[in-house]
């Protein structure tokens, strides 16, 4: 008998070297207690959260609570059901109408994850003979989307401009044309230049969808993501986006003003084909939604909180992925796994948890230390973290 | 020289600047197991191999494509 499993040795073998120094396996951490979006207590130690996406610190808003809580007492712990089915309840329908609103577009349609999102509308939309041209950096949901579906593939290199419109020119006439773009990329948090490719992709006479995951609630005058930001969210066909970062529970969705939009609900699998999401969740999720539309204050402290941390973490002589800090996402460039680890663990030891990023998720076989601030840091903690850089560099020869 | 054979020429001019190892270079060589591309490379002399024939090689047809002769083979039938 051949073991299936054989495929994953090398894996296994890399993990093991690297467990046998007596590092904690990075990928195994358990949170014991959270008490509240920028502290939990990991390994019995009180440890500041700088990689959860949690942007807006929506987790323990008192009214996002009191609203899941409702829910929980009045619809129950779970739908069991489709949405197609009877998976759509009150709350469904409310948090749709408040993404309507957030966006200030026709429809929305929410699926149980973020993956789903781009997983069912990538590989619906796209079929055979159509094209689906796309940043080489793409998330893993937008490559599974893609692999799910039946459309030519075709990578560009990333936020290359001149490398799309190429490859757009090149499409066989009379081939319907999807480009994907991320507004935020989250390995090394830098954007994409969208006004331009938004408008190259129309002049085209591509479909243009944009995952703005790490923007929402963030980026633009509303908090609508990049495309907002760079005037050009009205050229937008589709925009994705998480419940899982900024809003604070978990959920997928898309939103779009295209008119024959609805028809998705009973053609696209990953939609029809699982459970809708549990009432507290969309409850949740509606209640944060509504409160980020009106989070000017929050933002400008995220922003602040975000370039000084950036600059911080420069003149201490950490190498990172963005010249300027162009999101929430600021990420540390390790020189290799091995090093990246041990100054993972060198901070979780002083009290900081960030994500330790490798290969495959990161571009150019890059290991990362991945930071991701809160608009709920104070101006204490992000001194605090830059002093834990400081004495973690330093201890593990990062930085001298 | 017949067309497939220039089309043969032209690839392992192409080849040459991401032929760090200096691998012998020849019909039956593998991209993947021979030359020991990453997708980084790969994505450049795809687009390299796009520009000079004018084509797009989608990530399903490269899928399909593992030795230098294959690819000749792939852009003598993009081109017809």
């Amino acid at each position: 008998m051949t073991d299936l499993f054989s495929k994953f040795d090398p894996l296994i073998e890399q993990r093991e070297a690297l467990l046998k120094t007596g590092l904690t396996d990075p990928f195994n951490l358990v949170m014991e207690k959270v008490e509240s979006p920028t502290v939990a207590v990991c390994n019995g130690k009180r440890t500041i959260l700088l990689g959860t996406y949690n942007y807006m610190g929506m987790t323990f808003d008192p009214d996002v609570i009191a609203a899941g809580k409702e829910a929980l007492d009045e619809f129950g712990s779970g739908t069991t059901g489709s949405r197609v089915l009877n998976g759509t309840y009150g709350g469904h329908k409310a948090v749709e109408q408040a993404l309507k609103d957030f966006y200030a577009m026709d429809h929305a349609m929410v699926f149980s994850t973020g993956y789903q999102a781009n997983l069912g509308v990538i590989s619906t939309i796209a079929g055979k003979d159509d094209y689906i041209i796309l940043d080489i950096d793409s998330h893993a949901s937008i490559y599974d989307g893609c692999a799910m579906g039946n459309a030519q593939i075709v990578p560009f290199r990333h936020n290359d401009i001149e490398a799309l419109e190429k490859r757009l020119k090149r499409v066989p006439e009379g081939a319907g044309k999807l480009v994907v773009l991320e507004g935020v990329y989250s390995m090394l948090g830098d954007i994409a230049p969208l006004k331009e490719m938004v408008a190259v992709s129309k002049a085209n006479g591509a479909m243009v969808l944009v995952d703005e995951a790490h923007s929402m609630g963030f980026i633009g005058e509303h908090g609508r993501g990049v495309a907002e930001a760079q005037g050009t969210i009205d050229d937008v066909d589709f925009i994705i986006g998480t419940f899982s970062k900024s809003v604070g529970t978990v959920g997928g969705f898309c939103v779009s003003n295209h008119p024959k939009f609805e028809i998705l609900r009973l053609v696209c699998r990953p939609y029809v084909f699982t459970a809708s999401l549990p009432p507290s969740v969309v409850a949740t999720a509606a209640t944060s939604i509504r409160k980020l539309m009106d989070s000017a204050d929050k933002r400008a402290h995220l922003w602040e909180n975000s370039k000084r941390l950036h600059q911080g973490l420069r003149q201490l002589g950490f190498q990172l992925g963005t010249d300027e800090p162009q999101s929430a996402i600021i990420a540390v460039i390790m020189p290799d796994l091995e090093k990246g680890a041990t100054m993972w663990e060198a901070l979780l030891n002083e009290g900081l948890y960030v994500n330790l990023a490798r290969p495959p998720a990161t571009p150019a076989g890059m290991t990362l230390l991945r930071c991701s601030l809160c608009a709920l840091h104070s101006e204490d903690q992000v001194g605090e973290i830059l002093g834990m850089f400081a004495a973690a560099g330093r201890a593990t020869g990062c930085i001298s | 020289m017949s067309d497939r054979s220039q089309t043969l020429a032209k690839v392992l001019e192409l080849i040459e600047p991401f032929n760090k190892k200096g691998v012998a270079v020849s019909e039956s060589t593998r991209f993947a197991q021979d030359l020991e591309w990453d997708s980084l490379t790969v994505l450049d002399f795809v687009a390299n191999i796009e520009d000079e024939f004018d084509v797009i090689i989608s990530m399903n047809m490269q899928a399909e494509i593992e030795t230098v002769g294959q690819l000749v083979d792939a852009l003598e039938k993009l081109k017809a």
